[in-house]
């Protein structure tokens, strides 16, 4: 079935079986690998993307389902709302959205395979609760694994994010 | 995961005449739980019926001395509800406690219910809270809607449209997640309606389960040292690797006194 | 000397395309015309393979072909082969197995590859997979070290009698027997070192492209260190000549180890290509990670320790049986000996050792390095041991460790285990930890947890590490199959930008910056005009890849030693532009200069002159300005530390909260203190993970009980504090650039001081012992168990 979607501000139509995953379409159709697949069972939170602002594992959605969505993934968050910011501070800021300048500034990232989940996740505490403290930063995250950081500076990276992005941590 | 035909009516009433004409269709709402299911070919419906377009589900509202809640309000959405965290707290923070943030964005109630797995959390709460489960053609009271290992009582053309949930006196949810999964290992639902106390119990036995040894306890008092008494026995329990039956029957004994702690 | 050399936190070059999400993993590429394979993996641990019926699969519409064992047979392809050799006690070889890249006879492991289903989509290649009717004929199963040592268990290799592959020993048992017999006092204990799943982030994938028309094959894959894969395919596995040969390792999403191996699907791909005519893809799913990637750890160990009416130190015994999995990985052998055996002294004078190895056959998939590989598990068993002295002597934990540390006099020390360890000061790294934890403020904290009803406990871990792998002659000596050098290529462009091309490989560590960083300190270019060049065997000349904590020490040392030749060689041609004798040209900050005068050449335009030599000494110096450089250690390294970890246990659940956790390390001179801390804290997560929450479970009839994210309990960022990372720094004495080595030290220290500490929390109650991970119910249950005791 054709089905079009809207992914980081542009007009997609491909054309899929019912049973395609939304992250299928996005890494196998439109190419935008940034989008990863780190586990089979909905844990990992590698493949997570923005569906109308709101973070969700493209691993566990029908991309029929986000037809009428409004999709962000990785590639597109620097060109999103609160992408391209002046005010970070940050190095690269006008280049990266301020929470993946934040990742840069903070050493949040490793080898870099659940970066884009993880960036897109905390976008979405961040984007919802501005000032977050580092226990809620460290439970929102629940649905994100990394095996390389620790989560040390991932946390950091998260909390100068939300300031970046506008809020004063607490 | 297997291909099936994708159907996304705009009323409940074609979403029912939908599951009528296709014996093996199945509904889909938030996807968080049947998803993963199907991509372990775990079930191979012939249909899948999506419940998105049916917008009057999505309500919160405050009906007297009830609060219903439409079937497709997610968890995230009934965890930040202020109707919700005004009348039943308990409620709120355990739809904050399901899954993970991205799982809560997209899961919802009805289907959590209709789902019934043994280790879900919002279980707990209908029954505990005596909630009415209501659907496209009648309502039915949580103490008859759980039968089962993912089992109803709806039947096979049947919606979930809302849950009414009658408003308490107080009520807590206490929660011990299995590590690795964030399911409920051992959830326990405390709820002193103002006229007896009700206490479920999820992610210990194979179906969530009113728990009548600690009602009676706390009928009698309402007080965290009064469970001293409360016992499980660890026969019917759930036994795996994370957690042995008898380990659950004390973690159900110490949950239930963290949410009468959290009630007072 | 520049402000992004050495000292400087600079930030990762190489983050922007990963934060952009334009990083490029092996599932990432599609090439042209690919095709995508699904392997058929046994649903037994052990069975004999009768008739594999493929008809129904190859019906299917889409599948190009589906291929078994008897295919691999017949195309001539080799075993997997094993990378090191031990030998046992008695001098005879170590028991090694074929290994067939597809199940020959019979399947020993559930998740061995039976068959290789080939379809033009990865949704057919699936449904055809689940059509491949095979005849197992279920044979009797030995899943543990314990049952595969049983009387009478089932062999999983008939030339291995009591599955034993090796019966090893190392160290002096005269004088390790002469020590106890003078002992005070002897304390004993037995212990396991928990299996448990490596799971880089990335499953493992691999892309097999056969060109015909050119005759010539290349792999991408999610590897370590490619050209050992190239090297390993090449002579033995694909058996092509290296020229016809490409191994192609590009972003790879963590590896831990367990990405070092040549793996079956790897050369699978590559053969497949040629059957199929098409590239074919194939990427691992989690749960077919989970039975497929080499497993880490599983020891089963009895220990004894000699001391003297002082606490001091004379002797330690220890027996370990080591689990191998079902078949040989690349460099299994050595993790149970030379890199466990050999650190059984710690950072304690020992007078003697003696430690006696069997590794042992059992039906799982294979144990092979995880991160810090051998060397966590002799940590744990020695920190949990004299821990257990000290509560046994009842002396202080801190002042049993302080008395038998080495002292910095002691250096170069040579411990009764082959190593000698060239620098140290342990002393030092537990001084600062202590102070770093606070711990003068221990008791007051242990009040505070106590009001909220909770025990507190602290743990502490004094460790070595031997890493910086290794002088080629003595691993050789030792067993190995490979030399462990690095190789560099450092090529100065005309306008003095830099490429450096390095046989390492980097999979998360940030080479692409630290390595950056020894340019800008040794030539004064700046971080922005180098490029990093790894992964690639078109690209750099040789290498031995990433592990053992070696890039920095190691590689790092190839680059330095080509950054010497091209100083040298920029000597003379500033000599010549400068008009005086090359001996008097100094290169320093980045120019070269006459000696005691202002006379300087920059180093751009010594590098333009090599390029375009119109003013040049043509007669004795070639054009251009590049150099290769290969470098062989003369030693491991050796660094050390003490990790501190606080816990709050809640009795009534049994739940274990990482308080706090402080570590001061030696890892040497550090280039980027940045990354070189997050290294420190992955390591930690990883130790914590086994100490608390992750364990493999297979169970007797060999099923991985809990192969997936539903039920082995990854670390997640609420299960874990922040850190506190200290570094002490003593410089390596045999390395130009000073490095120890950091990839592992977390990994490695942390386990034992979680489990003394849990111990400590709870020895009050009368609890002695918790095994590797301390789960709510094991901790709840040891609880019981002591109150009914007591």
């Amino acid at each position: 079935m054709a089905i079009t979607l809207r992914v980081n501000r542009q007009a997609h139509t491909v054309d899929c079986a019912p049973n395609t995953l939304l992250v299928d379409v996005l890494r196998e159709k439109l190419r935008l690998t940034g989008t990863h697949v780190g586990c089979d069972t909905s844990q990992c939170g590698a493949c997570t993307v923005h569906v109308d602002g709101r973070s969700v594992k493209s691993c566990t959605m029908l991309a029929v389902e986000a037809a009428d969505a409004e999709i962000t993934t990785i590639e597109g968050l620097a060109s999103s709302a609160d992408g391209s910011s002046g005010r970070s501070g940050l190095a690269d800021g006008g280049n990266l959205h301020p929470m993946q300048a934040a990742f840069q500034e903070c050493h949040g990232l490793q080898c870099g395979f659940c970066t884009p989940g993880m960036v897109m996740s905390a976008t979405d505490l961040c984007r919802r609760n501005p000032k977050p403290t580092e226990h809620e930063v460290r439970h929102w995250l629940e649905g994100n694994l990394c095996r390389c950081t620790g989560y040390h500076n991932i946390v950091k990276a998260v909390l100068a994010g939300a300031e970046a992005m506008g809020g004063k941590a607490k | 995961m297997k291909d099936f035909q994708f159907h996304r009516p705009s009323s409940v009433a074609e979403a029912v005449a939908l599951l009528k004409a296709r014996p093996d269709a199945k509904l889909l709402s938030g996807g968080q739980s049947l998803i993963p299911v199907l991509k372990l070919d775990l079930a191979e419906p012939s249909d899948l019926i999506s419940l998105a377009g049916i917008g009057e589900l999505r309500d919160i509202r405050v009906d007297g001395d009830r609060i219903v809640i439409g079937a497709l309000v997610t968890h995230d959405a009934v965890h930040r509800s202020p109707e919700v965290q005004q009348h039943i707290p308990a409620l709120a923070t355990l739809a904050g406690t399901i899954g993970d943030a991205q799982v809560r964005n997209r899961g919802t109630l009805g289907g959590s219910v209709a789902h019934a797995d043994p280790a879900a959390d919002y279980p707990a709460a209908l029954l505990a809270l005596g909630a009415t489960i209501a659907t496209d053609r009648r309502k039915i009271a949580a103490d008859d809607f759980f039968t089962g290992l993912f089992e109803t009582a709806l039947e096979r053309d049947e919606v979930v449209v809302a849950v009414h949930f009658p408003i308490p006196k107080r009520a807590a949810y206490a929660k011990f997640s299995h590590r690795a999964s964030k399911y409920a290992l051992v959830g326990v639902m405390v709820v002193d309606t103002g006229h007896n106390v009700r206490v479920a119990v999820t992610g210990a036995g194979p179906k969530v389960f009113r728990h009548a040894n600690i009602e009676g306890i706390l009928e009698r008092d309402f007080a965290v040292d009064a469970l001293a008494a409360a016992s499980t026995p660890p026969d019917e329990l759930n036994g795996d690797l994370e957690a042995s039956a008898e380990y659950r029957a004390h973690l159900i004994t110490v949950m239930a006194r963290r949410a009468v702690q959290a009630c007072l | 000397m520049s402000a992004q050399g050495f000292g400087a936190s600079v930030r990762r070059k190489e983050d922007r395309r990963f934060l952009l999400g334009k990083g490029q993993y092996t599932d990432d590429i599609t090439l042209p015309h690919q095709s995508y394979a699904v392997f058929v993996r046994s649903p037994h641990a052990h069975a004999n393979l009768g008739a594999i019926d493929a008809a129904k699969a190859k019906a299917v519409p889409g599948v190009l072909a589906v291929l078994t064992g008897a295919d691999v047979a017949a195309a001539g392809l080799g075993g997997i082969p094993c990378g090191w050799a031990v030998k046992s006690k008695d001098g005879s070889s170590m028991v090694e197995p074929p290994h067939p890249a597809l199940a020959q006879g019979a399947v020993r492991h559930v998740g061995d590859p039976v068959a290789m289903v080939i379809a033009d989509s990865k949704t057919a290649a699936r449904a055809a997979a689940a059509l491949v009717d095979v005849d197992y004929q279920v044979q009797p199963v030995a899943a543990s070290i314990t049952a595969a040592t049983a009387a009478d268990a089932p062999l999983v290799w008939p030339d291995a009698k009591g599955n034993v592959c090796f019966d090893w020993h190392l160290g002096d048992p005269a004088s390790t027997d002469a020590a106890f017999a003078k002992a005070k006092h002897v304390v004993e204990i037995e212990l396991t070192n928990s299996r448990v799943a490596p799971n880089a982030m990335e499953p493992r994938a691999a892309i097999g492209h056969y060109d015909a028309a050119n005759d010539h094959t290349t792999l991408y894959t999610t590897s370590q260190n490619p050209h050992l894969i190239r090297l390993l395919m090449g002579a033995f596995t694909l058996k092509v000549p290296e020229h016809k040969l490409r191994v192609v390792a590009p972003d790879v999403g963590g590896g831990f180890g367990s990405k070092i191996y040549h793996y079956a699907e790897e050369l699978l791909v590559a053969w497949a290509s040629r059957v199929v005519g098409r590239p074919v893809k194939w990427t691992s799913d989690r749960m077919e990670a989970f039975v497929s990637d080499a497993h880490g750890r599983d020891h089963i160990s009895k220990a004894q320790l000699a001391l003297d009416a002082n606490g001091k130190f004379l002797g330690l015994r220890v027996a370990t049986l080591a689990n191998i999995g079902a078949y040989l990985s690349t460099f299994a052998p050595a993790i149970p000996t030379y890199l466990y055996a050999t650190l059984l002294s710690g950072p304690y004078d020992f007078p003697a050792i003696y430690a006696e190895v069997k590794a042992i056959f059992t039906h799982t998939v294979a144990v092979d390095a995880y991160r810090g590989a051998g060397r966590p598990e002799a940590t744990y068993l020695l920190e949990r041991l004299v821990d257990k002295a000290a509560r046994q002597l009842g002396i202080d934990r801190i002042e049993l460790r302080r008395k038998n540390l080495i002292r910095t006099d002691q250096f170069p020390y040579q411990t009764q285990v082959a190593l000698a360890y060239d620098i140290g000061n342990y002393q030092a790294t537990l001084d600062m930890a202590l102070a770093s934890i606070d711990h003068a403020g221990y008791d007051k904290r242990k009040q505070a947890t106590e009001a909220k009803g909770k025990l507190r406990g602290f743990g502490i871990s004094t460790y070595i590490e031997a890493c910086g792998i290794a002088p080629s002659a003595l691993v050789g000596a030792l067993g190995a199959r490979a030399g462990l050098y690095e190789a560099a290529t450092v090529r100065v462009h005309p306008t003095g930008s830099v490429s450096v091309f390095t046989g390492t490989h980097s999979h998360g560590q940030g080479h692409e910056t630290t390595f950056a960083q020894i340019i800008s300190e040794k030539l004064g270019v700046p971080v922005e005009n180098v490029e990093v060049v790894h992964g690639d065997t078109d690209r750099i000349p040789f290498g031995m890849g990433t592990y053992g904590s070696r890039s920095a020490a190691v590689g790092g040392s190839a680059i330095v030693k080509a950054i010497d030749k091209i100083v040298e060689k920029g000597k003379k041609i500033a000599a010549h532009l400068l008009e005086a004798s090359a001996a008097d040209v100094e290169f320093v900050d980045g120019k070269y200069r006459v000696v005691g005068t202002d006379r300087a050449k920059a180093f751009g335009e010594v590098a333009f002159a090599a390029y375009v030599p119109h003013n040049y000494p043509i007669e004795t110096v070639e054009p251009g300005l590049e150099e290769n450089a290969f470098y062989d250690p003369k030693n491991f390294t050796f660094p050390g530390g003490t990790h501190l970890v606080e816990v709050e246990v809640d009795p009534e659940t049994g739940v274990v909260e990482i308080a706090e956790v402080a570590i001061a390390d030696d890892v040497g001179v550090v280039i980027n203190p940045m990354i070189v801390d997050g290294q420190a804290h992955g390591g930690l997560a990883q130790g914590i993970g086994q100490a608390l929450l992750e364990e493999a479970v297979y169970d007797a009839d060999g099923q991985l009980v809990n192969g997936s994210y539903l039920n082995y309990v990854m670390p997640r960022a609420a299960d874990l504090p922040f850190f506190k990372v200290g570094n002490h720094v003593t410089a390596c004495t045999h390395n130009p650039l000073g490095i120890k080595g950091v990839g592992e030290t977390g990994a490695i220290g942390v386990p034992p001081a979680v489990i003394n500490a849990v111990i400590d929390a709870l020895a009050p109650l009368g609890v002695t012992d918790i095994s590797m991970p301390a789960t709510p119910e094991k901790v709840w249950r040891a609880i019981q168990a002591a109150k009914k005791g007591a």
